[in-house]
């Protein structure tokens, strides 16, 4: 027994000192884990996690942090990042039934592949490079192709077109990347419970990528102290998005299926993560149902509220929260234990049915066009249900009602476009640049060197039913190494951002909520923006699969060139045909004109006399005159294959 | 050049008597060799070249699936009873439809459609043909033209539905189609739409999808090709200024448009007439415009899946007329017997095949050559060609009566897991196909000859052509020199002008020929086709007879001596149909195959027929002969009378002139390269060779 006591007291002693290390209050390191949880209208549910890392400013800049991963503070440090976003996105974001003008599907709805975008606090000479060491970081920290992005061809600096006006931002994106546990896994190791402990034990790797749509992103900012001597901080915000369709028994098609966080990841939440300062859990249900149930002020209503005709929850929830549009039930998951683990279910009891709210336009690009030699690109923006609602709020000064919306695009430098041919329909009538344009910025692409890039501004009237935008371009040829793997996929077009800058998306809490950071950054007003497709360009592409048949068709043909090139230089058929006469003249004396040409070969080589009548002398001087062709021919090969490859 | 040299070397060996031959370089030796004895190896090489075309049967390789990634049939199908019975039941629906109601099939479809998950839409297009205008002739597929007179009286609808691959990132997608008659449809048709919605109702379920899958039923009324092309152009190039179309009808076809990224491959469905054979049939066909072909692959994994395993019969087609023909059995007799006499030799050398099988071969050969050779795509998968997707129809014969509901449970099962193989396949693509072959030809579905192997029969029919206009040419040269002693004719090199010039003048007749039917369209008035055959029969000898009085010298009926040796036209001429055969080949060569054909033993035979009958020598009158009818045969009417007849359709007289003029518009309007062969390259050379025929020489 006392054996025992013995063992327990260092035990204790280490705990309550990493407790003290955790929440030490000088530190102010701050970790917080949220879960939120939302019925899509399709019969799916999101679930979003979001945790937030926040180191505080200080002065000492070796210090050791105690939450903060020491990875990204190095890089913050190191590329000296203002402000950072990496995004590996799966599937496609369903705008007309996840919503489009919630700061959620804003924030996190993102381009196939990969997304990385970071504004730096350099010298404006400096930014290129840091951006290329940062991209290199960045895929030995995810393990991902991030490092494709260094090539200039593949990012751009978004002035305004982006949503974040500064000189210091780069842009660049990989639609291809595949994304994958094992980009999933170095993103959890920043997290300082990773995915042993508290709501990240969710993350169950089957049921995640079973979803129909997942995003992990990462958001750094640096908050400025403001002190003199003091560093900055930075604000780590990891949130991993997931659209899980529920495995149901119903037959029936208008029910919602019911579930439970058990069923949807296999897993419960067993405890808090005991490192993080909160841990919540939030279960946001849209639109009627918030409606119905307006005023709650005793205990029973509020109890109707999650227990009621329309649905049960298995939990209670510790508060209810109104939105203007929602309800908001939040839990708090400290209280789960081993023996009490925390299994969040929704039970629905009748059919239900409701829809989210939609950005002002629907946007949809797609190529147009056929064959390999151009095409064009096209955006379509189609107004949605919810545009009317919306149109009121943007009068300009003049009193005509507009909408105005960003298309930011960046374009492959082998998608050579046209920028004169841009043509704008708005309801199906051709207009005027200077009718619907307001501003617009072009940078063209230079060929294997950098990029295209296009932003402009477009002030729609509100009542507009549907705008088109179109641009013509050429296909581009590739180097032969400049092709990549799997070639005859053909090429892909990132996708173009939407933004509406005159919209923003909140959520409008009624109750003041200071502690939670997943909602306090709903609250803030956020840029409504979409992304469009990625477009698949097929481009002519070399028979990869037979380089012996093109080297040997190749030689064959420079050979037959060559050779009949140098016949042509070297040969005088009339001069021939003396000289074979002559030679015939000069039969009869067979042997002296033997020992002539013997000696003359002996002789006559070293000098190289030109004079000499000897006929094997003239030889010996063509010889040398082709010798010098074969050089200058050869130089001249040299020359071009250096110059051609040197780009 | 061959023949300077050669005379360069004629001279040095009679100067240098007794002096060291200077011996020509080997190339030119065998240059000059072959140009010698042209007439020989003329006739060797021609019949050479048939030799080969007819022996292709016996060189078709079996086809293999080319690109690894298409693992047909390695995953289990999915397909369940509840799929079936979704199927059956749109059918039933159906039915039910024709017997209750009046039109608005569509929305009964595109809402089964929906209750799948998929995103539904209507389109309207207009019924409108293709019509001819000689500047478009070989640009792709025009932009959606646009008519200001707009009428509601007749559109056409057709319902597309989209289902998104639930983890897929939306580049790219598959298209099925189903045409489907909205008004009076058949109930053969409405099994392609059980097939097809058996197999939609699996895939909205299913997780593999990596493509999004577009079912669209065309609206068959117009055409099967029509809508289709229709749908590919709103697709492709869709216009965004305002369209009346919108307005008409009562469907509500005010919803979008929608896309699903780069179409990487199309299967379209059709279920039509019972089978003549015990199991249920799978016609393919793969035709597109101007003898395009869809990657061998695609056709490779539907037999491969239809064979082995869902047991269909799987056909292509084959002139029939051929299986019964008493000399092409011969020819395969024999070539049987030399298959078998050379197995007694050597056990390895197993390249004959059984008389029977060389029969059906050739008979499908042919028929492949000649839907490659029109140029007219054989099904609305030709469509989708312009836009370099691979596809393909499938027509499926059913054995059994459509009313028949037993059967139908397993037809639907097996056509829909056909399907289901096929997509998958495709849909496992990474690539867009390109592995496997696009120039072939098909002697059965498993068979297939590549283009290394057929092109050799064309190559050794052309290649008299260049041996016979170098010895013509030296020959008429010779003769030219004798007969004039003027020095400043003497010129060599310059002989070929005057017959340069004949021969243009008749291209340029050609030329203008071809274009004549556009402005005999634009004639006002309604016309039956015989008329305007005869309109352009006389406009075009008219213009003949104008060329020759205008142009001296152009005339066979001219009395006087004018300069044209027939030795020096006819070498010019061929080196026309040369050139003219060998860019065919290029563009289409099937078309060039037929063509050479024919106009090779043409050209090759052509001479005075005075000469000849002068002589009164059997070999020559034989000569003169054979060369009036070849010409005769040459004629494109004449040839098309012939082939008819073949088809077993015999038509004679006037109403001749009106099929040709039909078939001819046939041809434009599907923009087919082989309109351009006759009227630019078959016409014009063949004019040429009935002006030899009548030198005045």
């Amino acid at each position: 027994m006392a054996c025992l006591v013995r063992s327990w007291i260092p035990l204790l002693f280490l705990q309550s000192f990493l407790v003290a290390i955790a929440f030490g209050s000088n530190e102010g390191e701050e970790f917080s884990e949220e879960l939120l949880l939302k019925p899509l209208p399709d019969r799916k549910v999101l679930a979003h996690f979001h945790f937030e890392n926040r180191a505080p400013p200080s002065n000492s800049h070796g210090r050791n942090h105690h939450l903060f991963p020491k990875a990204i503070s190095q890089l913050v440090q190191k590329f000296r990042v203002k402000e950072m976003e990496l995004s590996f996105t799966q599937g496609r974001w369903n705008h007309e039934h996840w919503g489009g003008f919630d700061p959620l599907s804003s924030m996190n709805a993102k381009p196939v592949g990969v997304e990385l975008w970071a504004v730096f606090d350099v010298p404006q000479s400096q930014v290129d490079i840091s951006w290329k060491n940062l991209t290199h970081a960045l895929s030995g920290l995810f393990c991902a192709s991030i490092n494709f992005l260094e090539s200039s061809t593949s990012y751009a600096a978004p002035t305004w077109g982006f949503g974040t006006n500064s000189d210091k931002l780069r842009y660049g994106s990989l639609p291809r990347e595949a994304v994958c546990t094992e980009n999933l896994t170095p993103w959890l190791k920043l997290l300082p419970c990773r995915d042993k402990d508290g709501i990240s034990a969710l993350m169950n790797r089957p049921s995640v990528y079973r979803g129909f749509y997942h995003s992990q992103r990462l958001h750094l900012s640096t908050v400025e102290s403001g002190q003199e001597g003091l560093g900055s901080g930075i604000v780590l915000e990891q949130t991993l998005t997931v659209v899980i369709q529920p495995e149901t028994t119903s037959v029936e098609t208008n029910m919602q299926p019911s579930w439970s966080l058990s069923s949807l990841f296999g897993r419960k939440v067993v405890g808090s993560c005991v490192l993080a300062k909160s841990s919540n859990v939030y279960l946001q249900l849209e639109g009627r149902l918030g409606h119905e149930s307006k005023n709650v002020d005793t205990e029973i209503e509020a109890h109707k509220l999650w227990m009621n005709s329309d649905f049960d929850l298995s939990l209670k929830p510790d508060r209810v929260i109104r939105e203007s549009s929602s309800l908001l039930f939040i839990f708090d998951i400290d209280k789960s234990s081993d023996s009490e683990p925390f299994d969040l279910g929704l039970t629905w009891k009748l059919p239900s049915k409701w829809s989210c709210e939609q950005a002002p336009l629907h946007a949809s690009r797609f190529l147009m066009g056929s064959g390999n030699e151009r095409g064009a690109i096209a955006i379509l923006l189609k107004a949605t249900e919810s545009q009317e609602k919306l149109s009121g709020r943007n009068l300009t000064t003049d009193g005509r009602c507009t909408i105005k919306a960003n298309i930011f695009q960046i374009f492959p430098w082998y998608i050579k476009v046209y920028y004169h041919t841009l043509q704008i329909f708005v309801d199906q009538q051709q207009k005027t640049d200077s009718e619907v344009l307001k501003k617009i910025n072009v940078s063209p692409s230079t060929d294997k060197v950098s990029s295209g890039m296009l932003e402009m501004m477009l002030e729609l009237p509100c009542e507009v039913k549907s705008a088109a935008i179109s641009i013509e371009y050429d296909k581009g040829f590739l180097h032969i190494d400049e092709y990549p793997p799997d070639a005859n996929q053909g090429f892909d077009i990132p996708s173009a951002l939407i933004s509406f800058p005159s919209h923003h998306a909140s959520l409008d809490f009624q109750e003041e909520l200071s502690k939670s950071p997943l909602l306090s950054s709903f609250k803030e007003k956020s840029l409504v923006r979409s992304y469009t497709e990625v477009l698949l360009v097929p481009l002519t592409t070399p028979d990869f699969s037979m380089p012996y048949n093109v080297i040997t068709i190749t030689c064959t043909i420079f050979a037959l060139y060559f050779g009949s090139l140098l016949n042509v230089l070297r040969r005088r058929i009339g001069e021939e045909e003396r000289f074979l006469k002559s030679q015939a003249g000069k039969k009869r004396g067979g042997l002296k004109q033997l020992l002539s040409r013997l000696t003359a070969k002996i002789r006559g080589r070293p000098i190289e006399a030109p004079s000499s009548e000897s006929p094997a002398a003239e030889s010996s001087f063509l010889s040398s005159k082709l010798i010098f062709k074969i050089i200058l021919v050869a130089g001249a090969a040299a020359a071009w294959q250096y110059f051609s490859t040197d780009k | 050049m061959a023949s300077e040299k050669r005379d360069k070397e004629e001279e040095e060996v009679k100067t240098d008597d007794g002096s060291p031959k200077i011996k020509p370089r080997p190339i030119v030796q065998l240059g000059i060799f072959l140009v010698a004895h042209s007439p020989v190896f003329s006739v060797v090489f021609s019949a050479a070249g048939v030799l080969a075309l007819l022996i292709l049967p016996l060189l078709a390789k079996n086809t293999y699936i080319s690109e690894n990634a298409l693992m047909p049939g390695s995953a289990r199908s999915m397909l369940s009873n509840r799929d079936v019975s979704d199927g059956s039941k749109l059918v039933k629906d159906i039915k039910n439809y024709w017997l209750n109601h009046e039109g608005q099939v569509q929305k009964l479809i595109g809402k089964y459609m929906s209750d799948m998950g998929a995103e539904v839409y209507y389109q309207k297009f207009h019924p409108e043909g293709n019509q001819f205008h000689p500047l478009h002739f070989f640009s792709g597929p025009d932009s959606y033209t646009l008519l200001d007179n707009v009428s509601c009286a007749s559109y056409g609808v057709n319902v597309a539905g989209i289902i998104r691959a639930p983890r897929g990132d939306g580049k790219e997608s598959i298209v099925l189609v189903t045409p489907y008659d909205f008004i009076n449809g058949g109930d053969y048709e409405a099994l392609s739409l059980g097939i097809t919605s058996t197999l939609f109702s699996l895939l909205a379920r299913v997780t593999w999808l990596s493509k999004d899958i577009i079912w669209l039923v065309t609206d068959s009324r117009y055409g099967d090709y029509r809508p289709v092309a229709a749908w590919l152009t709103e697709y492709h190039s869709p216009s965004f200024k305002v369209s009346d179309l919108l307005k008409c009808g009562e469907l509500n076809t005010a919803d979008t448009f929608r896309r699903a990224g780069t179409v990487a491959a199309a299967l379209v469905l059709k279920v039509d007439g019972r089978s003549e054979r015990f199991e249920d049939t799978l016609s393919i066909y793969a035709e597109a415009s101007n003898g395009q072909m869809p990657n061998l692959d695609l056709i490779n994994v539907v037999n491969y899946l239809a064979v082995h395993r869902q047991g269909f019969y799987v056909k292509v087609e084959k002139v029939v007329s051929l299986l019964s023909s008493s000399w092409l059995k011969i020819i395969g007799e024999i070539f049987e017997a030399v298959g078998k006499l050379a197995r007694t030799l050597n056990p390895d050398w197993n390249f004959g095949i059984p008389a029977a099988d060389y029969l059906e071969g050739s008979a499908t050969l042919a028929s492949s050559l000649y839907s490659q050779a029109l140029g007219i795509p054989t099904g609305p998968h030709g469509a989708f060609r312009d836009y370099q997707v691979d596809a393909i129809t499938l027509k499926i014969s059913p054995r059994f009566p459509p009313d028949s509901k037993t059967r139908q449970h397993d037809f639907f099962l097996r056509g829909a897991r056909l399907l289901e193989g096929t997509i998958r396949s495709v849909n496992n693509l990474l690539e867009k196909f390109h592995q496997s072959f696009f120039l072939y030809l098909l002697t059965s579905p498993s068979k297939f000859i590549s283009v290394g192997v057929y092109m050799i029969a064309f190559a050794l029919l052309v290649a008299p052509l260049p041996m016979v206009a170098a010895s013509l040419y030296i020959e008429g040269c010779k003769a030219l020199t004798k007969s004039t002693d003027n020095p400043t004719e003497n010129l060599k090199s310059w002989k070929w002008l005057d017959a340069a010039k004949q021969v243009f003048a008749l291209h340029l007749l050609g030329f203008i020929v071809t274009l004549l039917p556009y402005f005999i369209c634009q004639v006002p008035g309604q016309h039956s086709p015989r008329n305007r055959s005869i309109m352009w029969g006389t406009t075009s000898s008219s213009l003949l007879l104008i060329t020759f009085a205008i142009i001296p010298g152009c005339s066979p009926f001219s009395s006087r001596h004018h300069g044209t040796n027939w030795a020096v036209l006819k070498s010019v001429t061929i080196s026309a149909a040369f050139i003219g055969l060998c860019l065919m080949s290029i563009i289409n060569f099937a078309t060039a195959e037929i063509g050479a054909l024919l106009l090779v033993p043409t050209c090759l035979m052509a001479q005075p027929i005075k000469p000849a009958l002068r002589s009164r020598r059997i070999k020559s009158l034989l000569g003169a002969f054979c060369s009036m009818v070849l010409l005769t045969i040459g004629f494109p009417v004449m040839f098309f009378a012939i082939s008819k007849g073949l088809f077993g359709e015999a038509v004679v007289g006037l109403s001749l002139g009106g099929e040709f003029w039909t078939w001819l518009e046939s041809l434009w309007a599907w923009k087919s390269a082989t309109y351009l062969y006759i009227g630019m390259v078959h016409l014009p050379c063949w004019l040429l060779c009935l002006c030899i025929l009548f030198h005045p020489s």
